[in-house]
């Protein structure tokens, strides 16, 4: 229920790159970080340029098949240029298979939206969030994960 | 009420403490910048007091390869060619790790400033000690200085990285225009994307 209901906001409150990428506006970041249930939300910011960020992806996706049903959410928010969805965005997608996992922010100026994240993030990519508003957990981390250490992370938050 | 206000003084500490440990060192607004002497592209030291003339300083980390560098570097060179002559030059650091990011090796950074014409100096932070000083964390990164090298802005060039024509406000020009009529600059600190600094694995 709990997830048809968040595919129908994603249908109401967004526009979309087809259908492998919907695209937010900064406020669902706060919607993100506030949503009152049990899921904890991992939610990283990347862009097909950056190299440490596409390094560190699969490990994300691998968090995704391993942890979906133990309600851990994994979001990779693009930060691309616009002009580069359709050229470098879309195949990224399809070659990595992160269908359903990457949404574009669709947002201009990052001064109006990377506090929304956290204060403590200067705005170098790659920045990972883990989220639980309902657990009283937030952690920000502005670092690449090696190895493991994604995974491990995770797992020290959620038991 | 003397109890709430301890608890209330104790929490504000608490807070204040909090900040203090996940700050990332480096300066804020307000600090006095230190001075830096690095290898410029034609293997001159230059340092902020070597600049004659200068009412402040434009430093700006950034690199090469970096899209987001390469997005602003037009806006870079216009930045000096506007301001240089009013005392305000840019000086543009590349602090990146070569061995990390081949292509912004000091001999890299010469073929892209003659490619591209810089008229500012591009100076190579190769022991990072620089970048590491001030706080810079990703390409580009701002740090504007008045004649004293306080730090008087710090963040980004503009509200959009993507479109030059497209942009609504001109943080680092509108800092840079209140320190030049003497006044206070009326944003001091903006979030700005940008790719991390390639730091050496020691």
């Amino acid at each position: 229920m709990r997830h048809t209901l968040f595919c129908f906001c994603f249908l109401l409150n967004l526009s979309a790159y087809g259908q492998n990428l919907p695209s937010i506006k900064g406020d669902q970041l706060y919607t993100w970080k506030n949503a009152h249930n049990d899921t904890l939300y991992v939610i990283n910011f990347w862009a097909s340029w950056c190299s440490p960020c596409v390094a560190e992806i699969p490990s994300f996706l691998e968090l995704h098949q391993k942890y979906a049903h133990k309600k851990v959410r994994v979001i990779l928010v693009d930060c691309d240029f616009k002009r580069d969805i359709e050229s470098k965005v879309i195949p990224f997608i399809a070659q990595k298979h992160l269908e359903g996992l990457v949404v574009y922010l669709d947002e201009k100026d990052p001064n109006t939206w990377v506090d929304l994240v956290s204060t403590s993030w200067s705005g170098a990519l790659p920045g990972t969030m883990m989220v639980c508003h309902s657990k009283d957990i937030f952690r920000f981390y502005e670092k690449k994960f090696e190895g493991n250490e994604l995974e491990a992370t995770v797992l020290s938050l959620w038991k | 009420m003397k109890k709430t206000l301890l608890l209330l003084s104790l929490a504000l500490v608490a807070v204040a403490y909090s900040f203090r440990t996940v700050a990332p060192e480096g300066y804020t607004v307000g600090d006095k910048a230190a001075d830096f002497s690095l290898k410029n592209l034609s293997g001159k030291k230059v340092s902020l007091a070597s600049i004659p003339n200068a009412k402040g300083y434009i430093v700006v980390f950034t690199c090469n390869h970096c899209p987001y560098a390469q997005a602003y570097e037009q806006r870079i060179i216009d930045l000096h060619k506007k301001y240089a002559a009013q005392g305000f030059p840019v000086i543009a650091i590349n602090p990146n790790d070569a061995n990390i990011s081949p292509d912004d090796s000091y001999e890299k950074m010469k073929e892209r400033a003659t490619a591209k014409n810089y008229p500012f100096e591009y100076l190579y932070d190769e022991t990072q000690e620089t970048a590491r000083t001030y706080g810079a964390t990703r390409t580009p990164h701002v740090f504007l200085l008045d004649g004293s090298k306080t730090v008087r802005y710090i963040g980004a060039i503009d509200d959009d990285a993507e479109n030059p024509t497209l942009v609504k406000v001109k943080y680092l020009e509108n800092a840079v225009d209140a320190l030049i009529q003497g006044k206070d600059v009326p944003l001091t600190n903006t979030r700005a994307i940008g790719c991390t600094i390639k730091w050496s694995s020691k």
